[in-house]
């Protein structure tokens, strides 16, 4: 009774701790209340006394060293990465306790095999992401074929899961032919759709969670598991909208888009020095982070202009996000978060949109198809329909770009070469870094 | 009511309070509540607990453990860099 009562208690705090996340100022309580639950429920759990506890306690103890090593130890810059992995052994966990039960009983539960597979992908899936996001696998392939490869993985796991004798090495055999699934699904997705796979990773984590809850008729299972698994499909539907995309598109993708006759206008080039002085004279600045930023660890930088141009100037800076800017939800604001940049600071697309027509400086540092004006424009464009910030509505705007490249999507942009848009071609960090020097003066 | 049916209400039921709950997070915080969510799926530690007399069952517990604290960890960070935005003020 007692634990029952307390299994229900830990269900109420995990639910009142994501209630908690709304908010910057009680997400640090979110956290905590989850921490105090994950403990409840761990200790309940073994009450009574589990076969082999020893070893299940060693192993907890190994594992939460082991994981509050790296988590402490990760860099900033690293973030997706480790909550790819972290997902990942979340998955593999699940297809150990599906291996597990199958190797007790020598037959497995059909709820428990749905379980295991789930995890599977969610395994390897999270292993390739990882590769790509530490650019350990930089290029993207895409086979024509890929939808056909899915679709067959899909029957073979549904063919598994129905009629095949569930027997521990059959389970075994099956777990093997999800994890190769999984890789294949994951390994075509570039890298601007990283917050979209992160995001369903995430929320298969959940749902693996919740079939293993169902096969052993545990609630506090299957309602936290379902918990993530909504968190983690908002996610994905949210990013999915920012982008455009269709699920479907996004894992049978079979071509690469290719940039029609590259024009032949020549953009407008600036220097730091141009920069510096327009922005003096500006009474409002909007500053549009994309994932150049991320990649030169230039949100320092950002924020001490940020700051200069506040005090020295007494200018409106303000930061504009894009849903999907960066490699995960919310990326870009972790980052300048992490930089110190005030929350009240930065706004969300819809928040700040209608601003830039009266804004005198646009600052886009590393991005580029999240302010494509094609997007709204041209029905061809295969951005056409994706929510896009009007930068190009300002007085000014300057990118910070390495090159005058496409960008993820393979499209040009025509912004860089309207009249009022300056290119400053270089590191993020460093060309932020000098604007700030001369600035200073 | 039969087990299964109790075991499916209580997901119906979860599947709604997760939809209202995760719809009210700023989307300043989704990466936290990435996170968050993704330390306790590690609740799945729950079966692993029960599998103890398996190899793979001790498995399972080691690889939820490090979900567990890892993600927790990486949260704690992560929303220790907000308030340090807040108290910039």
């Amino acid at each position: 009774m007692i634990i029952s009562l307390t299994g229900l208690f830990c269900i109420i705090l995990f639910i009142l701790a994501i209630r908690f996340m709304a908010t910057p100022k009680t997400a640090n309580m979110g956290n905590y209340l989850a921490i105090i639950s994950m403990m409840m429920a761990i200790i309940i759990s073994f009450s009574p006394l589990p076969e082999n506890y020893l070893w299940l306690l060693s192993a907890i103890f190994f594992g939460a060293i082991v994981g509050i090593f790296f988590g402490e130890k990760i860099k900033i810059t690293e973030l997706p990465q480790m909550i790819a992995i972290l997902n990942g052994l979340g998955g593999g966990a699940a297809t150990c306790i599906a291996m597990a039960e199958a190797n007790i009983f020598d037959q497995s539960s059909t709820i428990s095999l749905l379980g295991g597979i789930i995890g599977a992908i969610t395994l390897s899936g999270s292993f390739i992401a990882f590769c790509k996001l530490q650019g350990i696998m930089k290029k993207r392939k895409i086979f024509a074929s890929s939808a056909i490869v899915n679709i067959c993985f899909l029957l073979i796991m549904t063919l598994a899961v129905f009629f095949i004798d569930k027997q521990s090495f059959m389970v075994d055999i099956i777990f093997c032919i999800a994890l190769v699934w999984g890789g294949f699904m994951v390994y075509p997705v570039g890298g601007a759709d990283m917050p979209i796979i992160i995001s369903i990773l995430n929320s298969f984590s959940g749902w693996a969670t919740v079939a293993i809850g169902f096969s052993y008729s545990n609630i506090l299972m299957i309602t936290v598991g379902t918990i993530v698994g909504a968190s983690g499909s908002i996610l994905a539907y949210i990013m999915i909208k920012s982008m455009n995309k269709s699920l479907l598109k996004l894992f049978i993708q079979s071509d690469l888009l290719k940039t029609e006759d590259v024009t032949e206008k020549i953009p407008n080039e600036g220097s730091p020095k141009d920069a510096a002085f327009i922005m003096e004279s500006a009474k409002n600045i909007i500053i549009v982070p994309g994932y150049g930023m991320a990649a030169a660890s230039a949100q320092y930088a950002i924020k001490s202009m940020a700051d200069i141009l506040e005090k020295k100037y007494k200018i409106n800076v303000k930061f504009a996000i894009h849903p999907v800017a960066g490699r995960m939800p919310g990326h870009m604001n972790v980052l300048l978060a992490d930089a110190g940049v005030d929350y009240e600071k930065v706004f969300e697309l819809d928040d700040i949109n209608s601003e830039f027509s009266e804004t005198d400086v646009v600052y886009v540092i590393g991005a580029n198809d999240i302010t494509n004006p094609e997007a709204k424009t041209n029905h061809d464009s295969p951005l056409y329909g994706m929510p896009v910030l009007d930068v190009g509505k300002a007085k000014v705007v300057f990118f910070v770009k390495r090159s005058l490249n496409t960008g993820y999507s393979g499209v040009d942009n025509p912004l860089f070469f309207a009249p009022n848009t300056i290119m400053l071609y270089g590191d993020a960090k460093k060309i932020t870094e000098d604007i700030n020097k001369i600035l200073e003066q | 009511m039969d087990n299964f049916t109790i075991l499916l209400t209580f997901f119906a039921m979860a599947c709604f309070i997760g939809y209202f709950v995760v719809w009210g997070v700023t989307p300043a915080l989704y990466s936290p509540l990435m996170s968050v969510s993704n330390a306790i799926s590690g609740i799945v530690i729950l079966g692993a607990i029960t599998n103890g007399n398996d190899w793979w069952g001790i498995f399972a517990a080691f690889l939820a453990s490090v979900n567990i604290f890892g993600g927790f960890s990486v949260s704690r960070r992560m929303l220790a860099m907000f308030r340090r935005g807040e108290k910039n003020k």
